[in-house]
Parts: structure tokens; sequence; C-alpha cells
């Protein structure tokens, strides 16, 4: 066993001293990316081609209505090549998506949740994950971290009249500097681990024993690379990386892994750059590892020893999970995609240990913070920040303000409305499933588990994550309907929220430092802000974690 | 040479400085929450109890409504448990609305003495055409008509007399009076009030004691000073503040929250096979709603105004008290704020070959008749050091300031022998003797004023100043400067002789007591502070230097008070400043809190949005820190408020669940008796819990001026952690005795 702990101990520290290396220079250099004032030439011929200004600063309202528009556009297109993907090429005899479904992976793609209510190799076509899908992994990423560099933006300027930057520009530079260029080393990277490439139809051999068996092709490895990298996770093949041909190594494992936490785990050095003080990047940074490593921890812990009476036989939880991997493999694996709203899963979430099972329901619940999605987890957590400096700052006896920007009525019910929408989508649309008849069918097991499977279902839709829990036959209408409004709301409400605060933010006079002020880049406040995070969520979602999860791991 | 005229101020300024008496503020000792109180607000607390009152408090109506849903329950289906959920939810809206009710009872006491000012007195008004009243026409002369106070209008003008009272808040557009406003100060020494320059407001409901004045009606009846302090004590215009209208946003969607868990938890208790009775999720809603705060909200905010009002600061609004808490910058007049009001005379500088005693005995006759606060420290100094002398001969001649000749003195006849023999050879030796003896007749000129005053006159005396003199001249008055302080400069002619300097007579500032360590105190809260004075650069900084003040503004006028704010207020910083004359008040208008001195004009008091009754600059500090107070009580109650909420939680969902899920057990960390007893305690501590933090809500929770961090770290360890765990031991109590009731 020690062997094992070794071994999951020695990942970790890999993990975290590649990470340590490339934050600095990458987070300097996405810096640079959004605010450098020169376009590359195939981005000139790209605003030429869509006919849109790239210098014109934009106010929030412009923003935002750029950034819907360019969603709706998105989301017809997908759902258009879903329903008519019979009609198109490289389809490997697939038929069109029936409506509800093809809705569902239309938003669940768009919105960077990447739900899959399909398999991938018996639903999708090359031209469908190529030309649809892996397009939306690329650009629903890049809207992502633009919505996080408007709201930094709206930090660092001072009275600039609600402008907040230019959505075209953010989104195009975040595709060419950022995801492509890192997406192309991490596909080789992949590739050398033995991930496949080609554009090969699924075949149907014959084995020496008479057995037919699929064989399987497609552009795998470039997809997987962005599939991490963007915190997107919806896979190539309905096992995700949990298939050989997806991650066939503990070391293509590592490197997903890798891949999954370098943008959110960056963002936050940008982001301190970005607003002249880098230690502001540290608190925010800091905050994000804590929670992630004490997550890490328990689950790890949870897996490894492996409560209850099989596992104990077996001498860890390894039901669901690769051999390859491994419980501490699959441990991390499943922190890193349900702490960023990435979704991949190399094992069954659905059978991890009830304590294990709970704490990656938790992550998503934490509302993607830490580190959260690309973009999406530096915001969440920013607007977390409003809260900790709302009710800090009155203690020390000062209007509370954050990063020189005044905290008030205004700013105050945006912040607001963003931490209700989405508990309001996850309960809601829990207490629904649990209710009605479409949705009591589609639940496994009856108890307890049944209840974290709906939970865990409506988590990971309103937060984008995508991951399933497994158990749970989301693929009828019912779950199809309500799994996408909870992914639309969930994406666009509170992106619509942090860009009204950004412009907001953007039109303050920063009011300068003192030593009155309460000072936002030391400990204290990190734990502060920490503390909120989790009480804030834990009083909202004790109660029904109490009948699921909590109950579960007590029994 | 000629001495720098603008290193010298030409007249040591007579600036009006309250007497000191009058600054000791009346700070009352917070009065603690009696009985007496609590029965005479209860009324009160009963009627805030009208929905229509109380949903502007979403927390607290969400409380209302499901006390009111539990007592319908409990009247459909009776039971204890019921029953006592029932009224405990009432006693909790009910603490909230009597809390509210005693930090407005303590404003009414008030109120009600300023109603008794506002009695209905007859006016002596002007018989004339407005537009024809204007001061300096004896308008005390012209016939008046009597008219009841209550009729008067903005622009009339009226006489009051000794004896009568004030008919309505003016200006003094003629004479002078001494007035008794201790009807609205608390202060019984009587004020003078008289025309023109900064002391001309009088207030309606005061009393004139000697003299009589004219009057111009600046305020229509029913605006009054005192109309608005009434409303402003009684809290019957409060407002909701900026802050606070944020912190209710935040409270109402934490209530929101919860009302969505608690209403998704029944389809879930349901799924799991435990369906909840509506009770126990309303029990459940009302302890996890943010309800310790909600209800000490607004009594927060009126005991902030309140603890203001007992410093005699009236607030005009709720959003200056707030300001202040975040005020950047504080503007402090020199005079009267950071030194006192006169400057003292410390000490004799003479030229050579002439002895202290010679010029100190100079400048004592030069002083002796002259009424000034400069001129009286001159005598003291000179008898305290040099023995008391002679009073001056009837017959000398005391010569005025003008603002021609720039300067004083006296004129004496006879001789000044005896003087001379009274007077000791100095520490060097040198013996008076060759100025005085032999000049039995002539008269004597003794002059004493500014440098280049001073100068001129000698000069047209046909004297030559030497060199060694004007080097020492030079000397004293530079050094003199530099220390901060004002060189008055004394010389003398005998009978026709040419006149000649004696030497400089150290006029200083002195810093009040204490100062230096407010200003550390200001500095560790974060507040940079800067002294405006109309003294040049060279004498400000040496007070700023000996004061421990951040900042000067040298040889200011009201033009660069105004600049100096807008500067500061363009780099995002919040300003506060007190002042007084009609100068003032485009400043005090500028600032976030300006506040206006009571003696000051009406103009001031208009532009203002806090107004000082004791006339006491310093005060701004105390104002500041009241601010902060507010924000803190807040801050550190919504704290306590949310962190409350995970003892209620170990307490009501092991209730609700254990029938179903045996092993929550174990979450029942408190070991309470039973389900009903614990859902009903935790019911209960939410309710006590409210009327336990009554006192800390009007007193303020406890603020030490320190650095945000230490604050902050304070604040948490007792507001944060005491609030996780005060709930845990509290619940557990009342369960002890909650379990011994029959029935449940």
């Amino acid at each position: 066993m020690s062997s094992a702990v070794l071994v999951a101990v020695a990942q970790i520290a890999v993990l975290v001293a590649v990470l340590a290396a490339v934050h600095a220079p990458l987070g300097a250099y996405m810096a640079r990316v959004y605010s450098s004032p020169k376009h590359l030439r195939a981005e000139r011929l790209w605003y030429r081609v869509v006919r849109v200004d790239p210098d014109a600063e934009q106010r929030w309202t412009t923003y935002l209505m750029s950034l819907l528009g360019f969603a709706l556009v998105s989301v017809l297109f997908l759902y258009g090549m879903l329903r008519l993907q019979d009609h198109l090429p490289w389809s490997l005899g697939f038929t069109g998506f029936d409506p509800a479904g093809a809705w569902n992976t239309a938003v669940s793609f768009t919105t960077n949740t990447n739900w899959q209510w399909y398999s991938g190799e018996a639903a999708a076509g090359h031209l469908v994950q190529m030309a649809g899908l892996a397009v939306q992994n690329f650009v629903s990423a890049s809207v992502g971290m633009a919505v996080a560099i408007a709201l930094v933006r709206g930090f660092a300027r001072s009275g600039t009249d609600a402008r907040i930057g230019n959505f075209w520009s953010d989104l195009t530079r975040g595709v060419t500097r950022i995801l492509l260029p890192l997406s192309l080393v991490a596909a080789i990277l992949l590739m050398v681990g033995g991930v496949i490439q080609n554009l090969d139809p699924h075949t149907a051999i014959t084995t020496v024993e008479g057995a037919t068996q699929q064989s399987l092709g497609g552009p795998v490895a470039s997809q997987e690379a962005i599939k991490e990298l963007g915190t997107n996770g919806g896979g190539f093949f309905n096992a995700n990386s949990g298939h050989p041909l997806e991650n066939p190594t503990p070391f293509t494992n590592l490197v997903e892994i890798f891949l999954i936490l370098l943008i959110p785990f960056t963002l936050p050095r940008t982001f301190g750059i970005l607003v002249g003080d880098k230690r502001q990047g540290w608190a925010i940074l800091g905050v994000m590892a804590g929670l992630f490593a004490a997550s890490l921890a328990l689950t790890t812990w949870a897996e490894m020893a492996g409560p209850g009476a099989a596992p104990q036989a077996a001498g860890a939880a390894m039901e669901g999970k690769e051999t390859r991997f491994g419980p501490a493999g699959s441990a991390l694996f499943a922190v890193a995609t349900t702490a960023t709203s990435t979704g991949a899963v190399n094992a069954s979430h659905d059978s991890l240990t009830a304590p294990g099972g709970g704490l990656v329901l938790f992550n998503m619940l934490l509302g993607e913070i830490a580190p959260g999605g690309v973009g999406a987890g530096l915001y969440g957590m920013l607007v977390l920040a409003v809260v900790a400096v709302f009710i800090a700052g009155l203690m020390v006896g000062r209007t509370p303000e954050y990063l020189g920007k005044k905290i008030g009525r205004p700013e105050m019910t945006l912040v607001a409305l963003y931490v209700l929408t989405v508990p309001a989508l996850v309960l809601v649309g829990t207490a629904i499933a649990v209710v009605v008849e479409p949705g009591l069918v589609g639940i496994q097991e009856a108890g307890p588990h049944g209840l974290s499977e709906v939970l865990y279902a409506y988590a990971s839709a309103a937060n984008n994550n995508g991951s399933a829990f497994g158990g749970l036959t989301s693929g009828t209408p019912f779950y199809e309907v309500t799994q996408g409004i909870a992914m639309l709301a969930g994406r666009f409400v509170p992106i619509a929220l942090v860009l009204a605060l950004a412009g907001r933010l953007a039109s303050q006079t920063a009011v300068p430092a003192t030593s009155g002020t309460l000072p936002t880049h030391r400990p204290l406040f990190a734990g502060l802000l920490a503390t909120v995070a989790i009480i804030v969520v834990g009083l909202t979602f004790i109660p029904v974690l109490s009948l699921g999860p909590v109950v579960e791991s007590l029994s | 040479m000629t001495i720098d005229t603008r290193s010298i101020p030409d007249v040591p300024t007579q600036e009006p400085v309250p007497d000191d008496a009058r600054r000791t503020a009346k700070r009352q000792a917070p009065r603690a929450l009696t009985w007496t109180q609590l029965r005479s607000a209860f009324p009160g607390a009963l009627r805030k109890l009208d929905p229509r009152v109380l949903y502007t408090s979403p927390v607290m109506f969400v409380v209302e409504v499901g006390a009111l849903v539990t007592t319908v329950l409990a009247i459909v289906e009776p039971g204890v448990f019921a029953w006592w959920i029932a009224v405990w939810l009432w006693a909790t809206v009910l603490f909230a609305t009597l809390a509210e009710s005693v930090a407005e009872s303590r404003g009414k006491a008030q109120a009600s003495t300023l109603r008794a000012t506002q009695k209905q007195t007859t006016a002596r008004k002007v018989d004339a055409p407005q537009d024809t009243l204007t001061s300096g026409t004896r308008l005390d002369l012209l016939p008046t008509v009597e008219v009841p106070s209550s009729t008067l209008q903005v622009g009339d003008v009226v006489v009051v007399a000794a004896g009568e009272t004030v008919p309505g808040d003016g200006d003094v557009i003629e004479g002078v009076a001494s007035i008794d406003e201790s009807a609205i100060t608390g202060e019984s020494a009587p004020v003078i009030r008289e025309s023109g320059g900064d002391r001309s407001a009088v207030t309606g409901g005061t009393v004139v004691l000697s003299d009589q004045v004219v009057v111009r009606i600046t305020a229509p009846a029913g605006a009054t000073f005192v109309d608005r302090m009434i409303a402003l004590v009684e809290g019957s215009e409060r407002q909701k503040t900026p802050n606070e209208i944020a912190l209710n946003i935040l409270l109402t969607s934490l209530t929101i929250v919860f009302l969505l868990a608690v209403a998704t938890l029944q389809p879930f208790a349901v799924y799991s096979g435990s369906r909840q009775s509506l009770l126990v999720l309303v029990a459940l809603l009302v302890c996890l709603i943010p309800t310790t705060i909600g209800a000490l909200l607004s009594a927060i905010g009126i005991a902030g105004m309140d603890r203001l009002v007992q410093r005699n600061v009236l607030a005009m609004s709720g959003r200056a008290v707030e300001a202040a808490g975040d005020v950047d910058v504080l503007l402090l007049d020199k005079t009267g704020t950071i030194t006192y009001g006169n400057r003292r005379a410390t000490q004799v500088l003479p030229v050579s070959r002439v002895t202290p005693q010679e010029l100190a005995i100079a400048a004592r006759f030069a002083s002796l008749a002259d009424e000034t606060p400069e001129g009286r420290s001159i005598v003291e100094l000179v008898d305290e050091k040099y023995g008391v002398g002679e009073e001056l001969p009837l017959d000398a001649e005391l010569v005025p300031f003008t603002a021609q000749t720039r300067m004083s003195g006296v004129d004496l006849p006879g001789t000044r022998v005896e003087l001379v023999e009274t007077v000791e050879p100095d520490e060097a030796g040198i013996s008076t003797s060759s100025t005085s003896d032999g000049r039995s007749t002539g008269v004597v000129r003794i002059r004493k004023g500014a440098g280049s005053a001073i100068q001129r006159w000698v000069h047209s005396t046909g004297a030559q100043i030497s060199d060694k003199e004007l080097k020492d001249l030079e000397k004293h008055v530079d050094a003199v400067s530099k220390a901060g302080g004002t060189p008055l400069v004394v010389a003398e002619q005998v009978g026709e002789a040419p006149a000649r300097v004696l030497g400089v007579v150290r006029l200083k500032d002195v810093v009040k007591e204490g100062m230096r360590e407010r200003f550390d105190e200001l500095r560790a809260m974060g507040i940079r502070s800067v002294m405006v004075t109309g003294d040049n650069a060279v004498t400000a900084r040496a007070i700023a230097a000996e004061a421990g003040v951040d900042d000067v503004l040298a040889e200011a006028t009201p033009e660069d008070k105004l600049a100096l704010i807008k500067r500061e207020q363009e780099g995002g910083k919040l300003v506060a400043m007190a002042g007084d004359g009609t100068n003032d008040a485009p400043a005090l208008a500028q600032s976030d809190v300006g506040v206006a001195m009571n003696t000051g004009t009406s103009a001031a008091k208009e532009a203002g949005n806090m107004v000082d009754l004791d006339s006491d600059p310093t005060k701004l500090i105390e104002i500041v820190e009241i601010g902060k107070q507010l924000l803190i009580t807040r801050g550190a109650l919504t704290t306590f408020s949310v962190a409350n909420d995970v003892a209620k939680y170990f307490a009501i969902l092991p209730a609700m669940f254990m029938t179903v899920f045996p092993q929550l057990e174990v979450l029942n960390i408190m070991r309470l008796a039973s389900p009903g007893s614990a859902i009903l305690s935790a019911v209960i501590f939410n309710a006590l819990i409210i009327l336990a933090l009554i006192p800390l809500s009007l007193r303020g929770v406890k603020y030490r001026p320190a650095s945000a961090s230490s604050l902050l770290t304070r604040n948490l360890l007792v507001y944060g952690l005491g609030g996780l765990v005060a709930p845990f031991i509290g619940i557990k109590l009342i369960d002890l005795v909650v379990s011994l009731i029959p029935g449940l």
C-alpha cells in the first residue's frame, strides 16, 4: 500500500512542480495577449471576414450583446449540424440527432459544459466532432477567458464610462494566441503518449476467435488536447478519458490533468499583472490552491483508504476505476475535472466512495471557482471576493472596496444575483426531477444515492461542468430539456451579471489605498475568502447534501 | 535691507475663538438598556409589526409571514410544539421592532425638549418693503408691527431686544447682542452675535440677554434649524443610507437562498420518504435567514446618529455619517483647532546693546492697554520673568492699531528714571545706563508691530538702523519665524531723538495638548491630516512638525482650500473639513463631510452636512470614529448572524431526518433531548440573541483606532469565531430547559 501512496504523492509533486514552473511565464504572456494593441495577420483577415472593428472599445452592454449574438449563432449552427448530420459528409453513416438531443448537445458545447447524453463513437461522425464540437471547444473556452479579462479590466480601469474592451478581439486572441498554440503542443505530447490521431472510420473487424470487434478511429489527440485545455470535457468516445484511445497511460493521464489545470491556475497571475499588483493574484491563487488541495487530499484519502466492506477486501475502492490509473490517479483526475468545470472523467464517479462522490459533487457546488473553468473560475472567484470584501470591509470601518473600487448598492445587487443564480438552478432542477415521474424513471438507485445522482446531474449542468455521475439515464427528453435550460442559464446569466459588474467597476474612479483600507493580498483575507466560499455554498446545500452523500457516507 | 514682509504677518490675527470652556464635549456615558426604556418603547414596537411598515426589512418580513403561517397551523392543528414555535416566532419579530423602537426613543426625548423652544412668539417686524432694508441705516429706528412668529417669511426683518426670544432663524444685520443658546446647544454660557462677519447667525427659539439686534429671517417657519433637528433626532425623516441598502441586498439574497434551500428541501424529504411538516420547515427557514442582523440593522443606524447627537453633532443625513467612516483626508484649521486660538509671548530677543529688561519693559508698556490676548500675554510674560512693573501713567497716550500704520503703542510723558533704577544688570553684566540717564524730559514713544511697519516708522524719525542692529533684528525675526512663531518688533523714540529698534518679542502658537497623539491615531486609521493656515509656509511647517500633522496648506485662501479638496477628490479620496465662515461655505459644500460650527454663518450651516453645536473643530476626529464604529457594528453582526447558522443546522437537520436516517444521530453533537426540543431551542436561541444584542447595537462595537488588518483580525475572532461557537452553547442550555416542557 505504501508504494501506492508514494505514487500518489509523486504524481501530485510532479504536477505541482510543472504548474509552478509554467505559471509565471504563461500568466505574463496571457496578460500581454489581452493588452497588446497589435493584431496578427490572420486575425486581421478574420476581422475583415466577420466585419468587426477589433479596436473599438465596447461598453459592457455592447460587449454582452456581441457575446450573446455569438453564442446564439453558435447554438443554431451546431444544432443545425447535429440535426442534419446524415446529409453531411464524413458522418460515418450516423443519423441526425433528434430535436431534444440536438438542443441539449448544442447548448452543452456552446456553454463550455460538454454534457454528453450520447456516445461519441455511436452517434457523432468526424465532421461533427471536428467542425462542430471541437470548434466550440475552442471558442466557448475563449469566451470564458474573455469575460474574465473584461472583469479584470473593470477593476484595473478607472472612470472609463463602462468600456471594458472588445469582445471580438478578446475572443479571437484567446483562440489564436493561447488555445491553438498550446493545443498543438499538447496534441503532439498526447500522440507521443499513444493517443490516436487519424481520420479512419470506425470499422468492424473479426478477431481470430471469430468475434466481431469495433476498431475505432478519428482525430482524437487534437480534440483531447483542447478538451482538457479549454476545460470542456466532451469526450471523443463515451468512456471519455477512461478510454484507452483517449487516455492510454498514466503518463497521458498526468498530461491531461496538467492541461486541465494549466489555464485556470495561471489566470490569477494574469489578473495580478493586469491590475498592477501581483500580490492580488497570489491571494486569489492561494485561495484556489488551498481549496483544491483540501478537496484533493480528502478525495484521495477516501478512494485509497476505501471505507466499506468491498473496497477493504480489494485494498482500495477499485469499482469503476481503470487499473492503469489506480485509485490515486483516478482521484486526482476526478478532483481536477470537477474543480475546473471540465467534466472529462477517467473513472465512473458513480462508483467513487460515498465521501469521494460527495467531495467531487461539492467541488461543483462550490461554483467552479477552485480553480474553476477557463475564465469562469477566475470571475466566479472574483465575485466571491467582492462578497468577502463587503463583509470584511465593514468590519474595518469603511465602506467596502476591492482593488480601489467601492462596493455599493449596484455592485452588491449584481453580485447577489450572481451568487443566487446557480444554486437556484441546481436546487430547483433537482427538486423537480425527484418528484415528477419523467425525472424519477431516470434514477437508477433508490434512496440517498439516487438523490446524489440527480443532484450531481444538475450541479454539473448549471455549473457548466459536464461530467456525469453515471447511473442516471439522462438521454430522455425531460433531462435533455431541463439540463439544457440549466446549462444555458447557468452560463449566460452569470456572464451577463459579471459584464454588468465589469462595466460598473470600469466607470468608477479608483480609490487609493491607505492603511485604513482592508488589505486583500494577505493570508487573512485569503482565508476569509475561502471561508466565505465554503460557508455560502455549505449553508445553501447542506440540507440536500445531508440527505444524499452525507447519509451515504455515514451508512 | 528689507525684511520680507511675507514672513511676518503684519498683525497678529485675532480670530474669534469660542471660549475654551465651551469646547468641552458634553459626552454622555452610554446609557444602559433599562426596563423603563423597554416598557416605553413597547407600544411603538407593536405598531411596527404592521406588515406595511415591516416589508422594508425583507428578513423580518419573512419572519412575520412565518409567524403568521405557524399561528394558523397551530390553530388548525393545536399542539404544544406548534404553539411554542408560533409564540417564539412572534417574539423574534417583536424583538426586532423593539430594538428599532428603543433606538428611536432616545431621539424622541431630545426632540421633546427641542419642541419646547418652538413656542409661538410675537415678532417685532420692521414695517417696510424688504428691499429698502439694508444694514447700516439704523433699521432699529424704523416703525415695527407685532406679528406671530409663525407668519414670518424669508427676507423679513425683525428687531429683537434684551429679554425677547429670537422669532426665527436668521442673520444679524445690525447690532450686537449676547444670546442664550442653551435651548439648542445645552451650553449655559451666553454667546455674542453681531452683524457682519462670521458670527452673525441666530437661531429661532434662542433668547437675547442684552442689547438689541436686527435680524433678517433666512428660513421660513416650519423649516427652521430646530425643525430640522427635531426631524433628525426623531428619525422621522430617516432614509436608508447607501451602505445600509447594499447590506440589505446581501441579506435579502441570503434570505432568498435559504428560502430556496428550505422550499426545495420538501421534495428531497418526500423523495427520501420523510415528508416534513410546514411548521418545521418554517422554523428551519427562520433560523437560517440572517435574522440577527436583519432585526438590528435599522437600530444600528439610528443609534449611530444618536451617538453623534449625544456629542452635540447634528448630521443632516445618515449618508454623511457613513462617509465619515471613509474619510481619507482631514482638513483642520490651525487656529483654534490645532493650536489655541491665541498666540502667546514666550521670549524677548533684544538687539545688540539693548538689554532684555529694557526690551521687556518697553514691550510691557506698549501692551498694557492692549486688550488682545497677545497683548495680555506680553504683560504676563514680563511680569512673570522680570518682576511686576508699574501701571501706565494716567496721562499716557494710547496709540491704537490702524490699518495705515499697522502698529500700536503708547506715548509716555515725563521720565523713566525710576524705572531704570529697578533694573538690574543682565547676565552679560552690562548695566543699563546710557539710555535712560539724563532724559528726564521728553515724550517716550513706544511702538510694536510687524517688522516692516516698525522699520518704516523708525526711518521716518530720521534714524539710521546700524548694520549690526539690522543683522540682529534679521536674525531674531528669522529664528522666530522658522520656529513657527510670529516676531513682534518693538521700537522706541525718546523725545525728538531718532527712534531705535529694541528687539523682538516672540509670539508663539501653542499647540494643544494631545494633538500629536490624535494625529498618530488618525494615521493608524489611514487618514491624512492637513493643517490649513493663513501663515507663511515656514511658520506653518514648523507648527505642523510640532503638532505632528502630515501636511500643511500655508497662506491659504478659501479658494486654495476648495482647490485642495477638489484635487484630493479627483484622486478618489474623501475629504472632511470643519468651517464656520461664509468664506468656508463652498469648501464645506464640496467636502464629503463638512462640519459647520454652530457659531458660524447660516451659509456655512447650509453648506455643511453636519453642524457641531459645540463649535469644536477637533470633533471631526470623533465623527470619523463614530462613522467607522457604525460600519463595524453592521459588519460584525452580519458575520455573527451568518456564523450562527452552522450550529443551527447541527441542531435542526438531525432532528428532521433522524427517523428515516438514524445514522444522522452522529450530527446531533449537542446531544439535544428530542427532535421537538432541538428545533424549538434553535428558534428560541434565534429570538433571544436579538434581545441580547440590542445593547450592543445601540452602543456600537468597541472601536480602537488601529490598522485595517488588526481590526479585521480582532473582529473576525470575536464575531466570526464567537458566532460559530456561541449558538452551540446557547442552544444546548436552552434545550436543557425546553426539554422539561411537558407534551413537547
